[in-house]
């Protein structure tokens, strides 16, 4: 019966193994480190890939698809990569070199080491589903945890979001609302409740909010959006917003101000049963006046308040918003940037309009002619 | 007949309907059929030859100003949607 030393021995007549330099120049090789995941967390090779030896055999082919091309594997010291060449080698792969020495020597002959960016053991469970997702994984959840979305209100729109943001790991998250909670926002908006009926509502949602996820750093902006404090509050470096606000004028002002500091906004809007959202971003797609350059006359215009709303409208509309902002921040999917989702809840149906960028937009056209903020309130009641 | 989809907000003047027929081989005999059928509602979203300038016109998905405007090809299967902004977020 063969021992690991005969077996080890036998194998690596069997197989290429090649020294830091000879790896070195071999044309567009794919370069798999074969150790433990605490091991590659420490420091690994320049451009590797990690495919524990345990995994080879699955996930080899995602890494290295063409059987023909160049691979250098390599563990710590030498002897799982020649096994791991080995497999390779049954696996059809004609050109599977293990690295003699492998990590400790490379380290050891002072190369180059790179030590990965990696989640806590606590990130890594508590955001595990998101991990076992190959779009987003843990490249995609640090950029989760390293970004700074801005809520615009925190009401019906606002309380889905901020809550399905903060439980994805978003970083920081800011909320300008100048309201106090009340017994009527119950009906809808779950990021309050009893115990903090007449709070602010900012401070409301920052309780909900680090009750559910404590890594959120959650930045608060008791005041009314106008154009007097816009720049000063986008000034604190927004990645995206997301726009729950219930009136016309702050749309409108929330969307210059988006043009202007280049920033992207996932819209979202209901009335009774039916909801629109849209991805306005700067340079790719129209913004909020390409698409409405005026708003309706007052008496068109009701709001929540004075048409009603079904409690969990603005759940649906908040939460497909926080999937754009999700999608827009790890950079995956394809983004409503250009099409307007209209959903009516009672019949259950969601259909979709195109929308272009306006070449004659006053504010993000070729030409525009409003370059500073208006008066929105005068605006919106022409 | 094509399809004309209300807005909410309009509701009322189109008898509380979601939905309502009309006729027109283009947007502009569309909305004038429109007026003669739900005068209320013609009236609200087209007058004098011309578009509330807050109301969006789209003809199975594409905005009108986008194409020809109110000479923009209205078929029988047509579904046509006419769309005011909406600011609640409440």
């Amino acid at each position: 019966m063969a021992t690991y030393r005969d077996l080890l021995a036998q194998t690596k007549d069997e197989i290429s193994e090649v020294d830091a330099a000879q790896a070195g120049a071999l044309a567009g090789a794919v370069w798999v480190d074969v150790r433990e995941l605490d091991e590659w967390q420490e420091g690994h090779l320049p451009g590797a890939v990690h495919v524990p030896r345990g995994f080879l055999e699955s996930r080899i082919e995602q890494v290295a698809p063409d059987r023909s091309q160049e691979i250098v594997v390599y563990c710590a010291g030498g002897n799982r990569s020649a096994f791991a060449a080995k497999t390779l080698q049954e696996l059809g792969y004609e050109h599977a070199h293990s690295l003699v020495g492998g990590f400790t020597d490379w380290k050891r002959n002072g190369l180059e080491v790179v030590v990965p960016r990696t989640l806590s053991p606590e990130r890594r469970t508590r955001y595990s589903r998101h991990l076992l997702i190959p779009e987003i994984g843990e490249a995609g959840q640090l950029k989760l945890l390293d970004s700074k979305i801005l809520l615009i209100g925190a009401g019906g729109l606002g309380s889905p979001a901020s809550l399905y943001l903060a439980a994805a790991g978003i970083g920081t998250l800011g909320i300008v609302d100048a309201d106090i909670v009340d017994e009527t926002n119950l009906q809808r908006q779950i990021a309050h409740s009893l115990d903090t009926l007449g709070a602010p509502k900012v401070d409301s949602a920052k309780r909900a909010i680090n009750a559910l996820n404590p890594d959120v750093n959650v930045v608060t902006y008791r005041e009314r959006l106008t154009s007097e404090n816009i720049d000063r509050i986008l000034d604190d470096g927004w990645d995206l917003i997301v726009d729950g606000a219930d009136n016309f004028p702050t749309r409108y002002l929330v969307n210059d101000a988006s043009v202007w500091h280049d920033i992207p906004v996932v819209h979202g809007s209901i009335y009774r049963f039916e909801g629109q959202v849209t991805v306005f971003k700067p340079k790719e797609g129209p913004c909020y006046r390409c698409l409405f350059p005026e708003p309706p006359p007052p008496e068109l215009a009701p709001s929540c308040a004075e048409g009603g709303v079904l409690g969990v409208l603005p759940g649906i509309v908040g939460t497909l918003q926080t999937n754009e902002a999700i999608k827009l921040v790890a950079g995956i999917g394809e983004s409503l940037v250009g099409r307007l989702l209209l959903l009516d809840a009672l019949a259950i149906d969601f259909s979709e309009v195109r929308i272009e960028r306006n070449p004659d937009c006053p504010v993000c056209g070729d030409h525009p002619t409003i370059t500073s903020y208006i008066d929105y309130v005068e605006f919106c009641a022409r | 007949m094509s399809v004309v989809r209300v807005p909410p907000v309009l509701r009322a003047e189109a008898g509380g309907a979601r939905e309502v027929e009309a006729q027109g081989a283009n947007v502009r005999e569309l909305l004038e059929d429109l007026s003669i059928r739900h005068p209320a509602l013609g009236s609200r979203v087209y007058g004098e030859g011309e578009l509330q300038s807050f109301v969006n016109v789209y003809v199975d998905g594409e905005d009108v100003r986008t194409r020809n405007g109110l000479d923009t090809e209205v078929r029988e299967s047509s579904t046509v949607i006419l769309l005011p902004a909406m600011a609640g977020g409440c």
